[in-house]
């Protein structure tokens, strides 16, 4: 069986109960939590779990065994952020070959409680340690970020686009009740905001929140009989890439080779192309993220991402909605936030989004992890080819 | 920070005020961060060279509050790309830690500085190591 072509399905998808504050749970609770919601989703139990993926602070052995589950397929492929949109893909090879039938994938992070979250620290004979974090380049915000001001140059563009994503991100947000920050806001106010790391400022760097979530990956032939038959989304394509996990090592400051390729090959698998893409989900942990993902992925051409921002294209109404949950920068982002951009994918292709956008039948989900040091991409449906 | 023994050799140089990095004979190029094998082709005949300390500024972002271990004071956070051709992550020293101090791709020369018990280097805008 061919993993894309709609032969796989997502049939529970679901976040924890409540993201944002989760002061009374801990980071393998919200594991849980989004696991029995996913699962109640897609009307199956932990028992009819065979596969399992994660990734995180906690070993995935840990975790079937926390959560009950008997694997026969495990994948704890960690690759930051975007991991959760390789766990599909490698589910839906994994289903396929017959390896599994169901595979539970889960999400949790205390990741402003820090509650059972283990503390961050630095390997210091890490490549990042002695060639990086000791010039200050320590933490996303003074790392991922170093790259922006030379894409920003090399096309043009100035730091009001930066800002210009913030803004059309927050017009989605204003209308999700589960977003974190929902008053709508300006280009003066964003620059304006508390500065992080020039020429960042707070509202164009992600939040910090505690949140989870899960997914349910079946064939498709198996997903026609649950009780959701109906609101199947299926895998048409997908892509997988790395580059390096140091910013300073990109080929090209201004573009990501990881986003490139893996792009490349779920639009190739897909059969698609960018203009076939509905709606877009594209990891937003800093502003810049979004104008990368939208030249690299062919959304637009080079140089040309902050005025199809600025024009509306991505904003409510717009030709290409993008990150219509309010994204990384204002729904919610609790350290790995490519579980909520599938979420948020779903929902749209279900039609059961807070700010649902009309006719919507194929998304991309885009995701980066460890900065610009991997790549995930999704193309989804709600039809089966 | 700790070395290792792929990068010893490179703070051992950086000690002695030089900036060292690797130089593949089968390709004939120079890489950075050093490593055993060439990231390019994978051959093992590999050598350290020591390089001019010339750079431009590709890219930056000040970070206001470093975390410990490092001092809590603003540091330019600096991406440069060295005239022998590799990129590396730096810190411009010499000039406010301002916007208005630096400009993408100005000329920089290497200069080395005591941090944390290691001599790293960092980079000075060319008119002012002068």
């Amino acid at each position: 069986m061919n993993m894309h072509d709609g032969n796989i399905a997502i049939v529970g998808a679901a976040e924890t109960t409540t993201i944002g504050l989760r002061p009374n749970i801990t980071e393998i609770g919200l594991h849980v939590e989004a696991a029995h919601n996913a699962l109640a989703d897609a009307g199956l139990s932990i028992r009819d779990v065979d596969g399992f993926a994660s990734a995180g602070r906690t070993p995935v052995f840990e975790l079937t065994d926390y959560l009950g589950i008997r694997p026969r397929w495990l994948d704890g492929t960690m690759v930051g952020g975007t991991s959760f949109l390789f766990h599909v893909r490698h589910a839906a090879a994994a289903i396929a070959q017959g390896l599994a039938s169901v595979v539970l994938i889960t999400h949790g992070e205390s990741g402003r409680t820090r509650l059972g979250s283990a503390p961050y620290g630095f390997d210091m004979t890490s490549s990042a340690a002695q060639f990086e974090f000791q010039y200050g380049a320590q933490a996303p915000f003074s790392s991922f970020t170093v790259p922006a001001l030379r894409f920003l140059k090399d096309r043009g563009m100035s730091v009001e686009h930066l800002a210009e994503v913030v803004v059309a991100q927050r017009k989605w947000a204003e209308g999700v009740p589960r977003a974190m920050k929902r008053t709508p806001t300006t280009v003066d106010e964003v620059l304006a905001g508390p500065p992080i790391a020039y020429p960042f400022t707070k509202d164009m760097c992600c939040l910090v929140t505690d949140a989870g979530g899960a997914l349910v990956v079946t064939s498709a032939e198996r997903a026609h009989d649950l009780p959701g038959a109906d609101r199947a989304v299926y895998l048409l394509g997908s892509g997988e890439s790395s580059e390096s996990q140091l910013v300073s090592q990109m080929e090209d400051p201004g573009s990501s080779r990881a986003f490139r390729d893996s792009s490349r090959d779920a639009f190739a698998s897909a059969g698609l192309g960018p203009s076939d893409i509905d709606h877009l989900m594209g990891y937003d942990a800093f502003a810049h993220v979004p104008l990368y993902m939208l030249e690299d992925l062919g959304f637009v051409g080079f140089g040309e991402s902050g005025a199809f921002v600025v024009d509306g294209h991505t904003s409510p109404g717009g030709s290409l909605p993008m990150n219509t949950n309010g994204g990384g920068l204002s729904y919610t982002h609790s350290g790995m936030y490519g579980m909520f951009a599938i979420q948020e994918s779903v929902r749209q292709l279900r039609g059961e989004a807070a700010q649902q956008v009309d006719g919507v039948e194929v998304g991309f989900v885009q995701g980066v992890g460890y900065y610009f040091g991997a790549s995930g991409s999704l193309v989804l449906s709600n039809r089966q080819p | 920070m700790k070395p290792t023994p792929d990068t010893q050799h490179y703070w051992d140089a950086a000690a002695n005020g030089e900036l060292q990095i690797q130089w593949c004979n089968e390709c004939a190029t120079y890489y950075f961060y050093p490593r055993s094998n060439c990231p390019r082709c994978g051959s093992a005949d590999v050598e350290w060279r020591r390089v001019s300390g010339a750079a431009t500024l590709v890219s930056y972002v000040i970070n206001g509050r470093p975390y410990p271990p490092l001092e809590p004071e603003p540091l330019i956070v600096a991406l440069v790309q060295l005239a022998e051709g590799p990129r590396m992550m730096t810190n411009i020293v010499g000039v406010e830690p301002l916007p208005s101090s630096v400009e993408l791709d100005m000329p920089l020369s290497v200069a080395f500085i005591e941090r944390n018990g290691a001599t790293i280097p960092v980079f000075t805008p060319k008119a002012v190591s002068a």
